[in-house]
């Protein structure tokens, strides 16, 4: 059913794609404070790699994420579950906050950033996952 | 110590490595670990014997008061030193029996994880903690059992063993959380001072008939017993260390653990009297009727097992000593006989005693060490082991409960046992020979050297029982007779004991002279033996297996029509009953809705009522897509900017997935009959009726403070975000989050799989080329 796509929708995800994997980043590092977070971001950002999927294809879309997003799903995972830890570390019970300003750019990075990175990971790489694996069925079903 | 023991699973998981680096030498590496803790633990000796408990303090997890405290006393100290004497000698017992066999570092990954649990379990001072590692002994006795996993019998062998111990445990632990509450205390050592409050409470029957149920799976107690000869289907070093002279002891330490605190009632007194000498007796009795020399053993040890519960059961200060003493000689003689079993396995490459004949003349070293371990079991003299018998038999003769039968029971099992002994060591060893399997040899110095040290010991106990004085009365202090004069001598004179002794020495040889009729009477009552408590148990997992079959097939029958309705029915019913029965409702509010409040509630329930009348499958979707968009518009409406983004990022989403699942559906169909309808219909109608009313009353009347107050006052202090929702998200509540992101994955790889399953099956009926595997 999903043809490759027509040159309007072709070139307007060209230059969309970049533009929402900003927007995402943007949504995802102001979570904190203003509107967004990792979740809102990871669908923004799924949303922009579907709409590259529906222009040019799975494969090309396989050969411009280079990893699987179901790997995407482990490292998400991965990524929450260490958050965790550095609480431990410092003797505070399990999960507890930890905060460290970068000096020079005056970042304030801490554990709930890297757990809201995780969370963002996980989003996109499920919605990928379950939209190729649609796609794929759908195409080899389309061959039959 | 709990360091040794908790970096004891350490070393336990690098036994791989450790092989990779040793080799075949790597047993006798690892055995330097459990020899280190017995050297250790003799360095304690002279604090213990003097009479006094060590508390080793750890806090573990100190807000549910739960300690990794190690409590060693007298009994605590005897089952250490066991554990780590009988397990290095296994370990470097076991590197010859399983030498160049390639599972070997499993093995050993395993044998040190159960030791390490083992030592656990007898030194731990909190209960819960000894729960734990109760619990991780079931585990890796599962392990252990079908170490010989391709094998069907110790696969099934391994799994009875696991679903009869730790169904147990799950009775121990409801024991273990009664005993705490009537004892006010997780502490086995407060627990100890606490013995005339527990015994006094409420709670008393039914804390004592659930520990005792946990105590008898785990020790192979009659209706229970029948696990234990299963297990044996374990390699040989295996046998020798936990079913006989540890883990099967477990429940019989736990037992003489809480003989101060719950033993002497009249309940107590009875059931472990009747239980143990029952146990006691069926054992032996069905020891007699097998020829496996491994079955033979362990019938034996379910009747060791049994005695020592009748003698905690019977509680007086004789009948302590007698424990003690048939324990220690148990551990001794019955490592040593299992390990010579496995020498004869290893050597003849047969494990039937009727099998095997002569083998004293090319293996004398083995055939003394069997000799002097089977005196032992029959409790003649000089060796520890009749000191044992006649001290037991001494305590049935005073016992106050049932003491005839008690009495008959023992002797009768005591006449066999002396039976059985002298099958092992006569029937291999003596009579004419016979051609086995393999040409025998004398074993290696690594496999002699275990049953040796021990046969001996039990010789040096026997001969000069003085010895063990101090460490019966340190021991016995513990199980309860604190202060005991213990005065243990071979030689008691001319008394009941010895001439039941005598009677039962003769009835023995008897016994032996007539075996081979006498099994085969026996045999005659097999078919009343396939109605014991094995069959009792093959039975129940037949029945649960079918109500999990028939629960299934109702529950889970496909159709996500009916998951629905079941899940809603459910819904209606707990917040129905929890709405009426258990608040009275009030519905006591004020209401003012602006216009376009009422425009965008009119929307959805037009898109809701769309969704239901819709003869088409898009227009149905459309309509959905009008309450989700109307549903959006309200988080808008009502000031929450997230909820909204989210919303519309979903709904989104859900379009694209949909245009791409949609057309791949069946033609819209009416699936269900207008009465079905009719009933989907009540059940819309009363949940969304239900959630109506819930919402409503949760608006009149704050009964509770709010916890989004707590929430939009700590945000900013202690999450440091100005975002109310993503602190909530990542924060304050980044455990739900992290179990709904583990949700989603599981999703995800569930859509996966049954796409991909679905297409690989697809093809494989089409005898078409196996799809393209570009998906990386």
């Amino acid at each position: 059913m999903v043809k490759s796509g027509t040159l309007i929708l072709n070139a307007a995800a060209r230059l969309l794609l970049p533009l929402q994997l900003l927007f995402s980043l943007f949504l995802l590092l102001r979570g904190h404070d203003e509107p967004g977070g990792g979740f809102i971001a990871g669908l923004v950002a799924a949303g922009a790699f579907t709409l590259y999927l529906f222009a040019f294809g799975r494969p090309a879309l396989n050969e411009m994420l280079k990893v699987s997003p179901r790997d995407l799903v482990g490292l998400g995972l991965l990524l929450g579950v260490l958050s965790t830890l550095p609480a431990w570390w410092v003797g505070e019970p399990f999960f507890t906050a930890q905060w460290w300003t970068i000096p020079v750019i005056d970042f304030k990075a801490s554990t709930p950033l890297i757990f809201d990175i995780g969370v963002y990971l996980v989003v996109v790489g499920s919605v990928l996952t379950a939209i190729t694996a649609l796609v794929k069925t759908d195409q080899e079903e389309d061959e039959h | 110590m709990q360091l040794a023991v908790l970096g004891g699973f350490v070393v336990a998981g690098m036994a791989p490595l450790l092989h990779h680096w040793f080799g075949a030498r790597t047993p006798l590496v690892m055995a330097l670990l459990p020899a280190s803790l017995a050297a250790w633990l003799i360095g304690q000796w002279s604090t213990i014997s003097s009479g006094e408990v060590l508390l080793l303090e750890w806090a573990w997890v100190p807000g549910l008061d739960i300690t990794l405290t190690f409590l060693i006393d007298g009994l605590a100290w005897l089952f250490a030193m066991l554990i780590s004497v009988i397990g290095a000698l296994v370990l470097v017992y076991s590197g010859e029996y399983l030498r160049g066999h390639r599972d070997l570092p499993r093995f050993l990954v395993v044998i040190i994880a159960f030791m390490m649990s083992m030592l656990g379990l007898v030194l731990a001072d909190n209960l819960v903690t000894l729960f734990v590692f109760w619990e991780l002994t079931s585990i890796t006795s599962y392990l252990l059992i079908g170490f010989n996993h391709s094998d069907l019998a110790a696969r099934k062998a391994a799994l009875q063993g696991l679903l009869v111990t730790a169904g147990g445990g799950l009775a121990l632990l409801a024991g273990f959380a009664m005993l705490a509450v009537a004892g006010e205390s997780w502490s086995l050592a407060e627990l100890t001072r606490r013995g005339e409050l527990l015994r006094g409470h409420d709670l008393y029957t039914p804390l004592l008939v659930c520990i005792l149920i946990g105590a008898f799976t785990k020790s192979a107690q009659f209706p229970f017993h029948f696990w234990l000869p299963n297990a044996m289907a374990a390699p040989t070093p295996v046998s020798a260390y936990l079913h006989s002279a540890t883990m099967v002891k477990a429940g019989i330490y736990l037992l003489a653990r809480l003989h101060p605190s719950l033993g002497g009632t009249e309940t107590w007194v009875v059931t472990l009297s009747l239980v143990g000498a029952l146990t006691m007796a069926t054992g032996a009795f069905l020891a007699i009727q097998h020829t496996n020399i491994k079955k033979l053993l362990a019938y034996s040890t379910v009747m060791a097992l049994g005695t020592l519960t009748m003698l905690l059961g019977i509680g007086t200060e004789g009948a302590l000593v007698a424990f003690v003493v048939f324990l220690l000689g148990h551990s001794l003689y019955k490592g040593a006989l299992f390990m010579v079993a496995g020498i004869l396995d290893h050597e003849t490459g047969t494990k039937d005693v009727t099998a095997m004949g002569g083998l004293r003349r090319v293996m004398p070293l083995t055939a003394a060490v069997a000799g002097l371990a089977a005196l032992s079991l029959a409790g003649l003299p000089p060796v520890l082991g009749f000191v044992g018998k006649e001290l037991m038999l001494e305590s049935v003769l005073a016992a106050d409960a049932w003491r005839p039968l008690i009495l008959l029971l023992a002797f009768t099992a005591a006449f066999l046992t002396l039976a059985v002994a002298v099958i092992v060591v006569l029937r291999p060893f003596f009579v004419t020979p016979r051609e086995t399997p393999r040409a025998p040899h004398e074993a290696p110095h690594a496999m002699l050297m275990g049953p040796a040290l021990l046969a001996v010991l039990s010789l040096l106990f026997g001969l000069a029982p003085g010895l063990l004085d101090s460490l019966v009365g340190a021991t016995v202090a513990g199980i309860g007779a604190p202060g005991a004069e213990v005065h243990l001598a071979l030689w008691h004179g001319v008394n009941l004991p010895l001439l039941l002794s005598l009677a039962s020495l003769l009835l023995g040889l008897l016994a032996y002279r007539h075996w081979d009729r006498l099994r085969a009477r026996l045999s005659r009552l097999e078919p009343l033996m396939a109605r014991g408590p094995e069959a009792g148990y093959e039975a129940l997992m037949a029945g649960l297996v079918a109500v999990a079959g028939g629960q299934t097939r109702f529950l889970q029958n496909g159709h996500i029509r009916n998951y629905l309705v079941m899940t809603l029915l459910v819904l209606i019913g707990l917040v129905g009953h929890a709405l009426f029965f258990r608040h009275t409702l009030e519905l006591d509010f004020a209401l003012t809705i602006y216009l376009h409040e009422a425009v965008v509630a009119g929307l959805m329930v037009a898109g809701a009522v769309a969704a239901c009348v819709m003869r088409s499958r898009l227009a149905a979707v459309a309509a959905l897509g009008v309450m989700g968009f109307s549903i959006a518009l309200t988080f808008v409406l009502f000031s929450a900017p997230d909820l909204a983004i989210t919303q519309l990022l979903v709904e989104t989403l859900t379009v694209i997935l949909l245009v791409l699942v949609l057309f791949r559906l069946p033609r819209f169909a009416t699936l269900s009959t207008p009465l079905e309808r009719l009933r989907d219909l009540a059940v819309a109608s009363l949940t969304g009726g239900l959630i109506t009313l819930l919402m409503l009353s949760v608006l009149s009347g704050e009964r509770l403070p709010r916890i989004s107050d707590y929430m939009i006052a700590n945000s900013q202090p202690l999450g440091h975000g100005h975002n109310i929702v993503n602190v909530i998200l990542v924060d304050i509540r980044a455990l739900d989050t992290l179990g709904e992101i583990f949700v989603l994955a599981l999703a995800a790889i569930g859509v996966y799989a049954m796409l991909r399953f679905h297409a690989e099956e697809y093809d494989a009926r089409h005898h078409a080329p196996p799809p393209e595997s570009d998906d990386g």
